[in-house]
């Protein structure tokens, strides 16, 4: 678990100058280049879902990697987010930024009142209290008439004039999305060099002696938990968007909970770009899977063999697999 | 003078056993308060309901002015009061550093993540840990944990600090170099409530002692008055009879 610290170096200087903060916009410049240069649609979406899962597993580090506790329904937010975003759109014609930003504020809202209550409990029951409560959004979704119930809701294809057509719109939804993704790995960062997040980084060691030494640990928690919402929710409405449509068992499918869960382990919890290395990885490995004969229907069956074999053999996941061979990485890659 | 911290009619329960049994205390402003009794007396009990572990059962716990009693630990530690633990708690990934900025941030100046590592570092200065600011706590030895405790604490620059059991476990040159410590920090004017099985030391330390036993109060004085109180020799050592065949020495 030696991923939390913090070059002394590194603290003195401002978040600008540190060579991390490029790093971030340099990941952002070459996720908004390579499609874009040859108009590589395939390598688009093979980014997309890149981008998406990096966005995921930085915001549940928040949770996991800095205050220690296991968001195991983080994909509540992701699938409120996107319903509401699509509901806005398409039965009160608001338009997409505006969509957007409110599916952000209200999931926000929303997971500050559960987190309120739920992150009473430590451990497992915790773990569990979040699968609850995205078994129970799934549930209301599912019996919300105006959100169309169990059939869901499809999107009208004219949503998409506004943004200069379908193919236009699917590259608009991309850059956004990189944005969305850009933003969470700045989030993370900022919050990581922050008083408020050497107080989530005291919880997640011992949140009784965090408490002691002064945290507000019942606050404090609440707040990354809602914050870790925002973000999530803004790139769920994005994604549900593009694909024009939205039902509940897509929305807040629990395998994509898990595989963020696994990202955020397999990168290395704590650390930044751990979340967003192991992101790409596994979407890589995805794909790879989907399409080779052998394996395409056991995608989820590495996705648990790597997750035990991460635990076991490498608990710090490759950043910290990479921190114990070079420790100079820990001032570049934070 | 004033009292610091003034504790009345403090009552605990665990279930059946009364841990703590309508317990009443005051400590000066830069007095050093001992707090001692046999094992299980409920010393640590006290220290957990002066600083919002516990909720007492009955009575109340002011500090500075503000009453505390039921109030959780991180609102008690703004208000200057900090503690160290007898059973170390350290933030174990992070750095000796990282640890006391922790305690710098979070206390009673709420201090600027840049504020606090400069209070952080003259904390660690003054328990002589500041060679090993950026070494993580799980790599210290017990006495470099037991020293990063006080540490912790002080980079909250209390009003008033609880010290339990600082030297338990500690060889004769780490108590020695820990009670100089101790010293150091009363000097600057810090107000101490200190618990701790080595006589030697706490006799030596201590304005005024409180005996425990049983949760209740059994005796309080100067250290000379207390070390001689039979009540106080009879409960540590359990028979009314030697203790009579000491004093009679």
């Amino acid at each position: 678990m030696t991923v939390l610290q913090v070059p002394a170096t590194a603290q003195r200087a401002t978040l600008i100058g540190r060579p991390f903060f490029w790093i971030i916009a340099l990941v952002i410049a070459v996720f908004a280049a390579a499609p874009t240069i040859g108009n590589d649609v395939e390598l688009r979406e093979s980014l997309l879902l890149a981008a998406v899962y990096i966005t995921l597993a930085s915001n549940l580090n928040i949770m996991l990697g800095y205050c220690g506790y296991i968001n195991f329904g983080s994909i509540v937010f992701f699938g409120l987010g996107g319903y509401i975003t699509v509901y806005l759109l398409n039965t009160r014609g608001w338009p997409l930024g505006g969509a957007l930003l409110a599916a952000g504020f209200a999931v926000s809202a929303l997971a500050l009142l559960f987190g309120l209550g739920i992150l009473r409990l430590r451990g497992a029951f915790f773990a569990l209290s979040t699968i609850g409560i995205n078994e129970a959004v799934q549930a209301f979704a599912e019996n919300f008439e105006p959100w169309g119930g169990s059939a869901g809701i499809y999107l009208s294809t004219e949503l998409f004039q506004p943004l200069g057509g379908p193919a236009r719109a699917l590259w608009i939804i991309y850059y956004l999305l990189v944005g969305v993704m850009g933003l969470s790995l700045y989030l993370s960062y900022a919050i990581k060099n922050s008083k408020f997040g050497l107080g989530l980084l005291a919880i997640g060691q011992n949140e009784d002696a965090a408490g002691v030494l002064g945290v507000p640990t019942p606050f404090y928690k609440a707040i990354a938990y809602s914050i870790s919402a925002f973000l999530p929710a803004i790139a769920g409405g994005l994604y549900f968007f593009k694909s024009a449509f939205i039902q509940p068992s897509d929305a807040f499918d629990l395998t994509l909970s898990t595989e963020a869960i696994v990202i955020v382990m397999l990168g290395g919890q704590g650390s930044i770009a751990g979340p967003a290395l192991g992101a790409y990885l596994y979407e890589e490995l995805r794909g790879w899977l989907l399409t080779s004969e052998t394996f395409a229907n056991f995608q989820l069956v590495v996705a648990g063999t790597l997750l035990l074999a991460i635990v076991l053999f490498t608990p710090g996941g490759l950043m910290g697999w990479l921190y114990g061979r070079w420790p100079r990485l820990r001032k570049v890659l934070e | 003078m004033t009292a610091l911290l003034v504790v009345e009619n403090l009552t605990k329960r665990f279930g059946g056993l009364l841990a703590v049994d309508k317990l009443s205390f005051d400590i000066e402003t830069h007095e050093i308060l001992g707090l001692i009794g046999p094992n299980g007396a409920g010393k640590s009990t006290v220290f957990n309901l002066v600083n919002g572990v516990f909720a007492a059962d009955e009575g109340r716990v002011v500090f500075d002015g503000h009453d505390v009693t039921g109030m959780p630990p991180y609102r008690i530690a703004h208000l200057g009061l900090a503690r160290t633990h007898q059973i170390v708690q350290p933030l174990t990934a992070m750095t000796v550093l990282e640890n006391c900025t922790v305690g710098a941030c979070f206390g009673r100046e709420n201090l600027s993540i840049s504020r606090a590592r400069e209070a952080a570092r003259e904390a660690a200065e003054l328990v002589d840990l500041a060679d090993r600011l950026s070494v993580t706590a799980a790599q210290l030895t017990i006495a470099g944990k037991k020293r990063l405790e006080l540490a912790r604490a002080l980079s909250a620059r209390p009003t008033l600090l609880l010290l339990d059991e600082v030297l338990a476990g500690l060889n004769p040159t780490e108590v020695e170099h820990m009670i100089g410590v101790m010293r150091r920090i009363r000097e600057r004017g810090v107000t101490i409530l200190i618990i701790e099985h080595l006589m030697q030391a706490i006799m030596s330390l201590s304005d005024r002692i409180v005996v425990l036993n049983s949760g209740r109060k059994l005796a309080e004085g100067k250290p000379a008055e207390v070390a001689n109180n039979p009540a106080v020799v009879e409960a540590y050592l359990g028979d009314p009879a030697l203790a009579a065949e000491l004093h009679g020495h």
